[in-house]
Parts: C-alpha cells; sequence; structure tokens
C-alpha cells in the first residue's frame, strides 16, 4: 500500500538544485561566445558606419568610431553616381541587371530541377541514377575546367555575352544541389501517395501539379533561398558570360571599389559594399531557420 | 489498339520522365562531361586566343610549372587550404559545441555566427580589405591606442597577404562549418549524454572520446565541402588583393581566369584547370571510395 | 546530512514535483520503494514515468522535494554519485568502443584500479553471458545483445539501484520475452533494487513486485500486480490493465428490499458478494467485470446470470474471445476453445459480482 512515511526531517536539499548564474562554466562560455559575436558582427557595424562618414571624418578618425554627421551622400552616389570605366550611374545599373539575372534564374532552375527530381524519385528510369551520379560528382568539378567550352556552346546558341546565355548557365550550374534537395524530398514522400493518384489514373505531370507541387511549399522556399543567395553573390559567371553593359552587381561593385583611378571614396565603397550585400542578407534574416535548413540540405549526401 | 503480344518500343515507356530529364541528361553528359573532356583534350594543344588543335603533348604543363607565377598559386593554395581546414574545423566545432550545452539566445548567436555566409566573397573581400587598410584599419586603431609600432598590414605585405585572404575567409565561411557541426552534435542521441553522466564521465571527455569518433561521418561530409570550395578560391583574391601585392596573393583559379579571358593563352589556361581538376580528383576519389564503394550502392 | 528516512526503503520519493515553464509534469509525487524491491512503473505515453525515472536518475532537475536513495538525500547529486545503473531504450552503448571499453570506460574515469575493472567485467560478463562479444563492437551485435550490454554497464558499476526505461521496447516481440525473463531471473540473482518503466502491462504483470499504475503525472495505484489487476482504485485503472480490458456497464446503484444492486438497462445486478470499499450511496456508477471472470453455458448456480446473443467469436489459439450484448453494451467473455459457441447462439452467461469492481459516477473511485 502506499504509505506515506512521516517526513521527519525538515532540513536536507530540497528541490531545484540551485545553480549560479555566474558560475565559472557560464563565464567562459557566454565570454567566449560574446567576443566571437562581436568579432563576427564587426565588419558590418564597420561597413554601416564608413557609409555613413563623410571622407573628411574618414581621414581624421578610424574605422570604429561612429559617424560625428551622419550623411547619406555616399549611400546616394554609391547608387546614381559612382563610376565603373566610362559609366558613371552607379550601382544602381547592377542592381537591376543582377535582378533581370536572378529572377529568370531562379524561376527556371527550380522549374527544371523540380520536376527532375521529381522524376527520379517517383518515375525511374533505365539509366536515370547514372547520369544522376553524373550530375553530383559533376559539382565536384572546378568551374574553371568548364568555363571554356560553355562559351563555346552559347557563342554557337548566339547567346555569349546576353543575359540569357547567363540565366542558362546559372540554371546548368544549379542544377546539382536542387535536383538532390527535391530528389530526397519527393523520396522522403510517402509512396502510397502516389501509388493511389495513379491507380486514380493521374499521369506524370497530373502528380506532379495536383499532388507533388502543393505538398512541396517547404523545400521550394529553401530552394528558392539557395538559389537567390547563390545567384546574386555569383562573380564569376557573371564576369565570364557577359559584357560591361550587363555586368551583375558583384561584377560592377568590384570594379568600383578596385578601379584604380582616382580618389578612392571609402565611405562610397562601403555603402556599395553594404548596397550589394543588402539582398542575401535581407533574404537571410527572413528566412531564418529554413536557411540554415537550405545549407543542410546542401551538405546531405544522396 | 494495341494487340497484347506488340510490346512497346522501350524507348517511349515512362517517356513523361525522360522529357524531364532532358536538361539533366544534357548537363550530365554535354557540359560536365563533354566540357572536362574537351578541356582536358585540349590542354594538350597550343592554343592561343581561340582554341586550334595542334597537339604538342606536355609542353603547356612544362611551361605551366615553370611559371613562377603558377608555382606562387600552388604554395598560395597549400598554405591556405592547410590553414583553412585546420581552422574552420576546429573553430567550427568548438562554436558548435558551445551552442550545443543548451544555452540561452542560440539563436541569436547562430544568426550572427552565420551571416557572412550569406553575403559574397566578393563584399567579403572589400569589407576585409578596409579593415585590413593599414592607414585606417585595425593597425591605425591599435596605434591610436598608445602601441606605436604595432604592425598589421597584411595586405601589402608579400609574406602575410595569404594570412590576411584567410582571415577573411575563415570569417565568412566558419558558420557554415559550424551549423554542419551542430547538426551533427544534434543528431547524436540524448541518450549517450544521459549515459555518460550516470557514467560518471566529465562533459570534454564525453567529447573527446565519445561523441567526435561518433561524428566521423559528419567530418568527412564537411571535410569534402571545405576541400572543394579552397580549389575554388577566386573571388575574395580578386576582391580583396588582386593577387598582388605583385603576384603575392595568387590563387590556380584565378590563373586560369586570367590566362584564358585575360591573357589570350588558352593552353595555358586549359593546363592549369586541368590541374585544378587533379586536385579535387586526389580529395574525392579516396573519399567517394570511402563512403559508396566500401557499403555498396548506398 | 542526518536525515531518517524508512530503514526499509531503498528509493524514497518525497513530494516530487517538476515543472516544464507552466506545464506540471509531475505533481507533488510520493513513493517509498524498498530494499530489492522491483517496482514498474507503468502508464500511457506522456503519463510522466520516464520523467520520474529520469529524476530519480538526477538527468533532470526537479522543480521541488526530495529524493532519498539508501537513506541518503541525493537531490542535489549528480547521476554518477547516486548510486545507481540506468539501462535506455536505445541502449545508447558508445558507437566506437568495444563491448569490453563500453563496460569499463565509466570505471576508468573514475579511477578504478585496472585488476577491479577487470573482475568486474568478468563478473558482469558471465552473469549476462556475453563473455564471446567483449571484442566487439555495437554495430556488430544484435538487438538483445546490445541490451544485455547495456544492462552490463550498470552492472559493472556496482550500484544499489538500477534504472530501466522502457529496455525492451526497441526488440520484437519473441527476444522482448526471452529477454523479460532473464530480467527477472537477474533480479533473483543479484536482489537489487530495481526500477523499471514500461507502457507493456504484460512485461508490468509479470516482472513486477509492486506496480505503480501512473497517469497525468500522477500516481494512480501502488500495489501488487494481483491488485492492481483484480482490485483497481479507478476507472482508469481498471481499463488500462488487462486485453482485452474489463466490460462496463453504465448503470445505478440502488438500495433497497433485497440489499444493494446495480441497475442497467432493463437488468439487475445483486452486490450481495461485493466486498465495498467504503459505504456505497444511491447513484450512477459503473460496473466493470473481466472477461475470464464470466462463465458461459456453464450449467452452474450464479449469483447472476441472463441470456445474450453471441455477435462475434475469435479465436485466440489458445482461448477464445465471445463478443456479446448485454444491457446494450459490448461484452467479451475469455472461454476455452472446445467449449467456444459460434456467432448467433443464444448463451447463458453468469458471474458472481465478487469478482466485479464498482466505480462511482463522477470521479470513477472504487466503492
Amino acid at each position: 500500500m502506499n504509505v506515506a512515511t512521516a517526513d521527519t526531517a525538515a532540513d536536507g536539499p530540497r528541490g531545484r538544485k540551485p545553480r549560479r548564474m555566474l558560475s565559472r562554466r557560464n563565464i567562459i562560455l557566454y565570454g567566449t561566445l560574446f567576443v566571437v559575436a562581436v568579432y563576427y558582427l564587426l565588419p558590418l557595424y564597420v561597413m554601416v558606419v564608413t557609409s555613413l562618414k563623410g571622407m573628411p571624418e574618414i581621414r581624421l578618425g578610424h574605422i570604429f568610431a561612429p559617424p560625428v554627421e551622419i550623411t547619406f551622400q555616399p549611400w546616394v552616389k554609391a547608387w546614381a553616381q559612382a563610376c565603373t570605366g566610362l559609366n558613371c550611374d552607379g550601382l544602381s545599373r547592377g542592381f537591376w541587371n543582377s535582378v533581370r539575372i536572378t529572377v529568370p534564374s531562379v524561376l527556371l532552375s527550380i522549374a527544371i530541377a523540380s520536376v527532375n527530381g521529381y522524376a527520379l524519385a517517383n518515375w525511374r528510369f533505365k539509366g536515370a541514377e547514372v547520369f544522376f551520379t553524373i550530375l553530383i560528382v559533376g559539382a565536384f568539378i572546378p568551374y574553371q575546367v568548364m568555363l571554356y567550352p560553355i562559351v563555346i556552346i552559347l557563342r554557337e546558341m548566339g547567346l555569349y555575352g546576353t543575359l540569357t546565355g547567363l540565366v542558362l548557365v546559372h540554371s546548368i550550374f544549379g542544377m546539382p544541389i536542387l535536383t538532390l534537395l527535391f530528389r530526397n524530398y519527393f523520396t522522403a514522400l510517402p509512396e502510397e501517395l502516389f501509388k493511389a493518384a495513379r491507380v486514380d489514373g493521374a499521369g506524370f505531370w497530373g502528380i506532379y501539379l495536383r499532388i507533388m507541387l502543393p505538398m512541396s511549399l517547404p523545400v521550394f522556399v529553401v530552394a528558392v533561398i539557395i538559389q537567390i543567395t547563390g545567384i546574386w553573390n555569383d562573380f564569376l559567371f557573371g564576369v565570364v558570360y557577359t559584357k560591361p553593359d550587363l555586368y551583375p552587381m558583384t561584377v560592377q561593385l568590384n570594379n568600383i571599389v578596385n578601379s584604380v583611378q582616382g580618389v578612392k571614396e571609402y565611405n562610397v565603397n562601403m555603402a556599395a559594399t553594404l548596397l550589394t550585400g543588402l539582398v542575401p542578407l535581407l533574404v537571410y534574416f527572413v528566412s531564418g531557420k529554413l536557411f540554415v535548413r537550405g545549407i543542410a540540405a546542401g551538405a546531405v549526401k544522396g | 489498339m494495341r494487340s497484347q503480344s506488340e510490346r512497346p518500343n522501350p524507348l517511349f515507356r515512362n517517356l513523361n520522365a525522360k522529357i524531364a530529364s532532358i536538361p539533366m541528361v544534357l548537363t550530365a553528359l554535354v557540359v560536365f562531361v563533354g566540357g572536362t573532356a574537351w578541356t582536358v583534350l585540349y590542354s594538350f594543344t597550343n592554343s592561343k586566343l581561340l582554341p586550334r588543335w595542334k597537339f604538342v603533348g606536355l609542353d603547356q604543363y612544362e611551361r605551366l610549372w615553370s611559371t613562377p607565377r603558377w608555382l606562387v598559386s600552388i604554395e598560395n593554395l597549400f598554405i591556405y587550404g592547410a590553414l583553412s581546414l585546420i581552422f574552420s574545423f576546429v573553430i567550427g566545432f568548438l562554436l558548435a559545441a558551445m551552442l550545443d550545452r543548451k544555452i540561452r539566445f542560440e539563436d541569436t548567436f547562430r544568426t550572427i555566427f552565420l551571416y557572412p555566409f550569406a553575403l559574397s566573397f566578393i563584399v567579403t573581400g572589400l569589407v576585409w580589405q578596409w579593415l585590413l587598410n593599414p592607414d585606417f584599419g585595425v593597425q591605425h586603431v591599435v596605434r591610436l591606442l598608445g602601441w606605436e609600432s604595432f604592425t598589421f598590414n597584411p595586405l601589402y605585405d608579400r609574406q602575410l597577404v595569404i594570412y590576411g585572404i584567410l582571415i577573411a575567409a575563415l570569417w565568412q565561411g566558419t558558420g557554415l562549418i559550424m551549423c554542419l557541426m551542430l547538426a551533427g552534435l544534434r543528431s547524436i542521441d540524448e541518450d549517450i549524454w544521459k549515459a555518460a553522466r550516470v557514467d560518471g564521465i566529465p562533459v570534454w571527455k564525453t567529447y573527446l572520446f565519445i561523441v567526435i569518433p561518433m561524428l566521423r561521418p559528419v567530418f568527412v561530409t564537411t571535410l569534402v565541402i571545405i576541400a572543394s570550395a579552397i580549389v575554388k578560391v577566386y573571388d575574395l583574391v580578386v576582391a580583396q588583393t588582386g593577387g598582388g601585392p605583385g603576384h603575392a596573393s595568387e590563387v590556380p583559379a584565378k590563373y586560369v581566369y586570367d590566362y584564358m579571358f585575360l591573357g589570350q593563352n588558352l593552353g595555358q589556361g586549359f593546363a592549369a584547370s586541368t590541374m585544378m581538376l587533379l586536385s579535387v580528383v586526389i580529395v574525392i576519389v579516396p573519399w567517394a571510395y570511402l563512403e559508396f564503394g566500401r557499403r555498396g550502392r548506398r | 546530512m542526518n536525515l531518517t528516512v524508512p530503514s526499509s526503503a531503498s528509493v524514497s520519493v518525497k513530494d516530487l514535483s517538476l515543472d516544464f515553464g507552466a506545464v506540471s509534469v509531475l505533481k507533488a509525487l510520493n513513493l517509498d520503494i524498498a530494499e530489492g524491491e522491483f517496482v514498474v512503473l507503468l502508464g500511457p505515453s506522456g503519463c510522466g514515468k520516464s520523467t520520474l525515472l529520469n529524476c530519480i536518475a538526477g538527468l533532470l532537475d526537479i522543480s521541488d522535494g526530495r529524493i532519498f536513495i539508501k537513506g541518503r538525500n541525493v537531490t542535489w547529486q549528480e547521476p554518477a554519485e547516486r548510486g545507481i545503473g540506468m539501462v535506455f531504450q536505445s541502449y545508447a552503448l558508445y558507437p566506437q568502443m568495444t563491448v569490453e571499453k563500453n563496460l569499463s570506460f565509466g570505471l576508468s574515469v573514475a579511477g578504478t584500479p585496472k585488476d577491479e575493472i577487470a573482475r568486474r567485467i568478468a563478473r558482469a560478463a558471465e552473469i549476462l553471458q556475453i563473455e564471446p562479444l567483449l571484442q566487439r563492437k555495437p554495430a556488430a551485435l544484435s538487438g538483445g545483445q546490445r541490451q544485455r550490454v547495456a544492462i552490463g554497464r550498470a552492472l559493472v558499476r556496482d550500484v544499489d539501484v538500477f534504472l530501466f526505461d522502457e529496455p525492451l521496447s526497441n526488440l520484437d516481440a519473441k527476444l522482448r520475452s526471452e529477454l523479460r525473463v532473464e530480467i527477472k531471473l537477474l533480479h533473483r540473482k543479484l536482489k537489487n533494487t530495481m526500477i523499471y518503466v514500461t507502457h507493456d502491462q504484460i512485461e508490468a504483470m509479470t516482472l513486477a513486485d509492486r506496480i505503480a499504475v501512473m497517469r497525468g503525472g500522477v500516481i494512480q495505484q501502488f500495489d501488487a500486480p494481483p491488485v492492481i489487476y483484480n482490485r483497481p482504485v479507478n476507472r482508469f485503472v481498471a481499463g488500462f490493465l488487462g486485453s482485452p480490458g474489463m466490460n462496463f456497464l453504465e448503470g445505478r446503484l440502488e438500495g433497497g428490499e433485497g440489499g444493494w444492486h446495480f441497475a442497467a438497462d432493463g437488468i439487475s445486478i445483486p452486490l450481495s458478494t461485493y466486498g465495498f470499499e467504503r459505504n456505497p450511496q444511491a447513484g450512477p456508477a459503473a460496473f466493470g467485470i473481466r472477461p475470464e471472470h464470466i462463465a458461459l453455458n456453464s450449467g452452474e448456480d450464479w449469483p447472476f446470470s441472463m441470456t445474450a446473443t453471441v455477435e462475434v467469436v475469435e479465436p485466440m489459439g489458445s482461448d477464445t474471445l465471445v463478443w456479446l450484448l448485454v444491457a446494450g453494451q459490448k461484452f467479451s467473455v475469455r472461454v476455452s476453445a472446445e467449449r467456444a459457441p459460434s456467432a448467433g447462439d443464444t448463451v447463458t452467461i453468469g458471474f458472481d459480482p465478487m469478482r466485479a469492481s464498482l466505480f462511482d459516477g463522477e470521479a470513477g473511485k472504487r466503492i
């Protein structure tokens, strides 16, 4: 029987073990994390304060000093007046080029890869795995090896130096990771769902559009995150496959900051750098956990 | 109506799936296999401004390996590669282990450590170029604090410039490594930690003798990811130093681009990129063998 | 610490509470476990049984209360200091170490002399019959072997109390029943106090000296298995044990001329043989009786009998379950296979209310 024994002793430890917030372990742990966090944030801070100072203030002070007189002039100049070569219409040109590159590239690459991943997951045909393996192994080949053959292919198609050509290149090089992402996602969906739809008479496209697509919003979001940041941040393909007028933002930014002519305007440079980093940073902070999932997905092997 | 006995042409079975896979097949065969083979093949020619099918044997490679700029690039790649591998692993693991200790504000810390990874190498390179600027940046600030003789000017020092690039690369990339390691740590059965506590094993010994050995697959994956990123390093150097001072911070990927598209010496570019391919193969093949070869196919 | 706790108690839990934020997981829980006793914590998932075990082990910080092991107040002690060994559902073996290293690692960290370690491993290996496995790694072991090694890791620690956290749930049915017997033998051999968490009532019934049935962070009943089975304190305990569960009739408890009786939908069951727990009061009540306590076509004279029509017959091998309608409610009756009727037959059922359980209408407490 559950005889409750009389609690004769009133003293002795009781309840939660007292933990001091300022134990040695916590000081070391949080102290280290805090210092490291400051180190990681410092460059962002320096970018922001530098971009808000005037040049005289920069010459007199140091990079960590907060601006005495806040000015948005560097931002205006970076956006609308900074020069690359003969063009002096600022980063806005590169920004719009990047938009015109990123949007269709993201759409096209995800459309191709999702359908392809769906086919690999649910409609396996002979040889599919071979091509898929080549695709995944190909992701490890340094781009430099394939740069010139693609120049030739694009030239033959009449697309060399055009935005369309660059969109195509991004779709090609986004394919391995995205196909892997979608294939793994669709494979993980219950197979009964697919079988039931087939028994109901739905075909390849019907199942994709009506069953798979509506169930796959999260993975599409992850794919969009991977692609926006990846394509926006690209430099190599932009510089190889487009002409100066069509350079994406990263290439133009590099040309503005690293141009040898004229006096260095560090505040304009930092404003331009921040502007270029703004889109991926926005994606990063808005997407939060999904960004991490995207990274994890990229790291998971097939 | 098809008669029962007539077998459908196997090519048209599952036709839609095959249509959907056309881009993959073209990419795999034409770009990845075809393009790679083409480049390797043309690295044995004396192509200059335009690819030319004039076989010259290993000439390009001999010239490559006697070009000081290429040798510097390789040396840099080794220093940068070895150090970034070590530091990424150590820093990434330590950060992940700290975040895994059921701390407060875990999400905030993770967000802070990872945000540089969202930025491009161009942005990274330019920020660190500014931070390391001898007249305004870190060196200047420390001197203002009273340490007049302090010298930290890696970007204008031929001996140190690669370390300046390393600092920027670690800032950008360790967040990713931390995330991979954290995912690995989180995948470890909670009961293992409980068992170790019941056994009275101190936390650091649990990490050293139990957890780290369990993370071997994560480490291998991370190693491959870091290694293939190291070989590709390009934009960061372009933005931060432009390969300078002199050729002190050149890397192979930049060598390839410069010879192919600026130097009008395609043959050299092809040979150099083939060497890059070779270095990746040396990393990837043993890994693929270990990962997939031993256990058969998945 | 001079604390007086019941001298016979091996593990004693006093007013233990555990909250996660606003959620209260364990509520002022008391439990006294005697030296050498085998106690099973039984309940549906989420009832707090594993949580309670983790609190006793020191793996969870409690919000209030005290825990004593062997008379020592261990409330603030680390798990390793408490004199416990624990076996986990997922085995939690260290995968990169051999079986021998798994057994010895904790001891060598604690600085136990080498020959002592060897002696203890030899003993544990002999008791559990894992000597041939000592040099293998966990991946090369079967599920049953892994669980044996996990028990061995608790065994070498030479502890007072063994804690088992659903140790057999990951095994298939056959292995589970084999290891169940082995654990019982182990307890007989070692005579240690053992606390065992499970949701499997058969494990609980077969292993336990006493079972603590839990729900919602509260111990419902703590008693020997036959008492729990035959005299459940409330409807929850009555319904949780037994398969198929106890048959219930909803109706009214009524007094009157012929003494107390239970009335439901046209039938009236006399309760003259029923042993009341407390003074009965007229009102809504539930009448429960187990399938094996009902006789079918026995020809004997029962305090209560009636006729009913067989709905479904389920042969179970050793015996047969017969489902019929009694007062509009589904009843199962367990009969031997050779005496099974067919569906549609009209049969006579009879039982003695002495074997039944009565619960009041509101709280479902035993009357």
